[in-house]
C-alpha cells in the first residue's frame, strides 16, 4: 500500500491506483465477453441486412429482405409456433407434477435424501444423452415402450411415436418433461424449506387439513420460487435444440423444427448466413419480449416479498 | 447490494443456503405415508427406468433385444461394454470433453471471480451499470450468436477444431452467472476483515489474494460445477466446431446413434459409458450443484 494520502497529490494518485485496480480485474472478463458474445450478436444484426454465403466481403446489402423471407417461411412461423407450445407445454406439464411431488416429498419420510438425488438424475444427463436413449425406447416393433404398450393392449402408433407429425412434437415435449422435472422439483423443495417452521405449527393448532395447509401456506408461499422458476423454463425452451436435433433432426414434415434449429439448418447447412442472422434476431427479439413481458407482469410482484427473504435470511447469517 | 430490479439469479445464495437446517424438522400430518411411498416409488421408476433400460441393454445382444425388447439380459453378455471401452475413438472423446471442460472452468473461475471482486467490494461511478452489462448478458442464449460465432472462431481466429476454441466462447456465456452469483457472495465477506488487512497495511490487491480467494472457495466451487457441467453436456458449439478426433462425448454418442442404429445394445452401452463420468461428478458435487442452481432461482 502507498503512503497515506498527503494532500491533494496523494488523493488523485489513490484515486488513479483504485481505476487502475479496478480496470485490472474487470478488463479481462470484459474482453471475453465482448470478443465472443457482443461481438458475435452485433455481426448477427450486422449479417441479417446482406445477402451472404459465408465468404467474400458484405457487399450485397438486401435491407430487411432477409428478415420478409425468414417471416414468410411458413418453416420458421411453425417454428416458432413449436417453440411456443414447448414453452407453454412445459410449464402446462412440470409446474402441477412437480409441485405434487415436492408438495408430497416435503416431509419427513425414509430414504428422502436417496429420492431427490434420484429424481434429479434425469438433468444431469446431457440432452444429447437423454436424447439418444429415449430415440431407442421410442422406436417402433423394437422400442421398449411400443412393446409395454402392448402387452397392457394398447396400440402404438405405427410409423413410431417421433415418425408421426402429428405425434412428434407431443413426444418431445413428454421428453423434456422427464428430463428437466427434477429440476423443477429440487427447487421447488428448497423454496417450501424457507416456509416458516411456525406457520405450519400454527395452522396445525388450528385444527387445519393438510390439504388445506398445503393450499394455504405452502403454495402461496412458494410463489416466488415457481414463478422464477417458470422464466427459467421459459428462456430455455425458446433455445430448445439439443433434444430436437437428437430425437427427430425437426422433421418429420418440419413437425417439430424450433427457431434454433431453423437457424442451424439455413446457417451451415444451406450457407444462408444473412437469413440465419435475421432468424437469430427474431429470436433474440421474441425471448426479449417474453422475458421483459414476464418481468414486467409476473415477477414484478415478487420485490416486495425479496426485501423480506433477504432480511429475514440476514438475520440467520449474523446468528 | 444487490438490487431487486431483475430478481432473477440474484441476491446472496451463500446467506440462504446455510444457517436453515435447526428449522427443518418437517411435519407429517395427514396424507396416508403408504400413499406417498408408492407414489415415490413411481415416481422413482419413470425416472431411473430409462436409464437403467440403457444400462442393462448394454448387456444384451441386438437379438435378445428385437426377440423381447422389456426382457431381462440372458445371458448377460460383456461384448458391448467391452467393444466401446477398447476403442480408442471413445477414450479420444473422453479425453476432449475432459480438457475443454477444465479449460472452460478455469476461465470462467479466474476471470468471474476477478470482475466479481471490483462489482461487489469497490465504490465507483458506473458500478451498477458495469453489473448489468452481465445481468443482460444472461439473457443472449448462446444460440442467437452461433452462426457469427462459428465465422468468428473458425475463420478469423483461426480456432476452428481446437480446444480453446470450444472452451472460450463457452467461458464467455458462463461469465454472466458465473459474476451474479459471485458478487453477493463476495460482498457477504465482513467489511472488518478488509478494515483489519488495511491496519496491518495490506493492499486491496493483497486483501483479495489472501484474504478474499481463500474465503470464496465454497462460491467459486459452485460457480466452477455449474460451468464444468455446462460444457461436459453441451452440444451446439462442439457440433459446429469440432470434427473427427477432437469431438466430445456428446458429440461421439450422437455419432454413434445415428451411424450404428441397428446396433440399439451397442448404443446402449456406448451412452451408458458416456453418461458414468457426469454422474459421477455429480453424485461428488451434488451440494454444491442443488445449492448453486437454487442460490441462482431463490430471488
Amino acid at each position: 500500500m502507498t503512503a497515506p494520502a498527503r494532500g491533494g497529490r496523494g488523493r488523485v494518485s489513490s484515486a488513479w491506483r483504485k481505476r487502475l485496480e479496478i480496470a485490472f480485474f474487470v478488463t479481462p472478463a470484459l474482453a471475453l465477453f465482448a470478443l465472443f458474445v457482443v461481438w458475435p450478436i452485433v455481426t448477427a444484426v450486422q449479417l441479417s441486412v446482406f445477402r451472404w454465403k459465408g465468404f467474400g466481403p458484405l457487399t450485397d446489402f438486401v435491407g430487411l429482405r432477409n428478415y420478409v423471407t425468414v417471416l414468410g417461411d411458413d418453416v420458421f412461423v411453425d417454428s416458432v409456433v413449436h417453440n411456443l407450445i414447448i414453452v407453454g407445454g412445459s410449464i402446462a406439464l412440470q409446474l402441477p407434477l412437480g409441485l405434487a411431488i415436492a408438495l408430497l416429498l416435503n416431509r419427513k419420510m425414509w430414504g428422502q435424501g436417496l429420492l431427490r438425488t434420484i429424481i434429479f438424475v434425469p438433468y444431469v444427463l446431457a440432452e444429447v444423452i437423454a436424447g439418444v436413449v429415449w430415440f431407442q425406447l421410442l422406436q417402433p416393433e423394437y422400442g421398449v415402450i411400443d412393446g409395454l404398450l402392448g402387452a397392457v393392449g394398447l396400440q402404438a402408433p405405427e410409423q413410431g411415436w417421433l415418425g408421426d407429425p402429428d405425434l412428434a412434437l407431443l413426444t418431445v415435449l413428454i421428453v423434456l418433461t422427464w428430463k428437466y422435472l427434477g429440476l423443477a422439483v429440487i427447487l421447488f423443495l428448497a423454496g417450501l424449506q424457507g416456509v416458516p417452521e411456525e406457520l405450519y405449527e400454527a395452522a396445525q393448532l388450528d385444527g387445519a387439513s393438510w390439504w388445506q395447509t398445503q393450499r394455504k401456506i405452502s403454495v402461496p408461499l412458494l410463489g416466488p420460487t415457481m414463478r422464477t422458476w417458470a422464466f427459467l423454463s421459459m428462456i430455455g425452451s425458446l433455445q430448445l435444440f439439443d433434444m430436437v436435433w437428437i430425437l427427430t433432426g425437426g422433421g418429420p414434415a418440419n413437425s417439430t423444427t424450433t427457431m434454433a434449429t431453423y437457424l442451424i439448418n439455413q446457417g451451415t447447412r444451406s450457407q444462408n448466413f444473412g437469413i440465419a442472422g435475421a432468424a437469430s434476431v427474431i429470436l433474440f427479439v421474441i425471448a426479449l419480449v417474453m422475458a421483459v413481458l414476464y418481468q414486467q407482469l409476473v415477477l414484478s410482484r415478487d420485490t416486495r416479498s425479496d426485501v423480506v427473504t433477504v432480511k429475514r435470511s440476514r438475520k440467520k447469517v449474523t446468528r | 447490494m444487490s438490487a431487486p430490479t431483475t430478481n432473477v439469479l440474484m441476491s446472496a445464495p451463500t446467506a440462504r443456503n446455510t444457517g436453515r437446517e435447526p428449522a427443518r424438522r418437517r411435519r407429517s400430518n395427514g396424507g396416508s405415508q403408504p400413499l406417498v411411498y408408492a407414489i415415490a416409488l413411481v415416481v422413482v421408476a419413470l425416472t431411473l427406468g430409462p436409464v437403467l433400460y440403457g444400462v442393462l441393454g448394454g448387456f444384451r445382444t441386438n437379438a435378445q433385444i428385437a426377440q423381447d425388447p422389456s426382457g431381462l439380459p440372458d445371458p448377460w453378455v460383456l461384448d458391448n461394454y467391452v467393444g466401446v471401452l477398447t476403442s480408442a475413438s471413445f477414450w479420444q472423446y473422453a479425453v476432449n470433453s475432459a480438457v475443454i471442460a477444465v479449460l472452460t472452468t478455469a476461465i470462467t473461475v479466474v476471470l468471474g471471480v476477478m470482475a466479481a471482486y471490483p462489482l461487489a467490494r469497490y465504490r465507483f461511478k458506473g458500478r451498477e451499470a458495469l453489473f448489468m452489462v452481465f445481468v443482460v448478458g444472461l439473457l443472449f442464449p448462446a444460440t442467437v450468436a452461433i452462426v457469427p460465432l462459428f465465422i468468428l472462431i473458425t475463420q478469423n481466429l483461426q480456432l476452428g477444431n481446437t480446444w480453446l476454441g470450444v472452451a472460450l466462447p463457452q467461458a464467455a456465456f458462463a461469465l454472466p452467472v458465473t459474476v451474479v452469483i459471485l458478487r453477493p457472495f463476495l460482498a457477504a465477506i465482513p467489511q472488518e476483515l478488509e478494515e483489519a488487512a488495511q491496519l496491518d497495511g495490506t493492499s486491496r490487491i493483497g486483501f483479495f489474494w489472501r484474504v478474499l480467494l481463500p474465503l470464496s472457495g465454497p462460491g467459486m466451487v459452485t460457480v466452477g460445477v455449474l460451468a464444468f457441467v455446462g460444457s461436459w453436456n453441451a452440444y451446439l458449439l462442439p457440433l459446429l466446431l469440432l470434427q473427427s478426433d477432437m469431438k466430445t462425448l456428446p458429440l461421439g454418442v450422437a455419432d454413434f446413434s445415428s451411424e450404428h442404429s441397428a446396433d440399439t445394445a451397442g448404443v446402449f452401452a456406448f451412452t451408458t459409458l458416456a453418461m458414468i463420468p457426469a454422474l459421477v461428478f455429480f453424485l461428488a458435487m451434488q451440494k454444491r450443484i442443488v445449492n448453486g442452481l437454487q442460490g441462482a432461482v431463490k430471488g
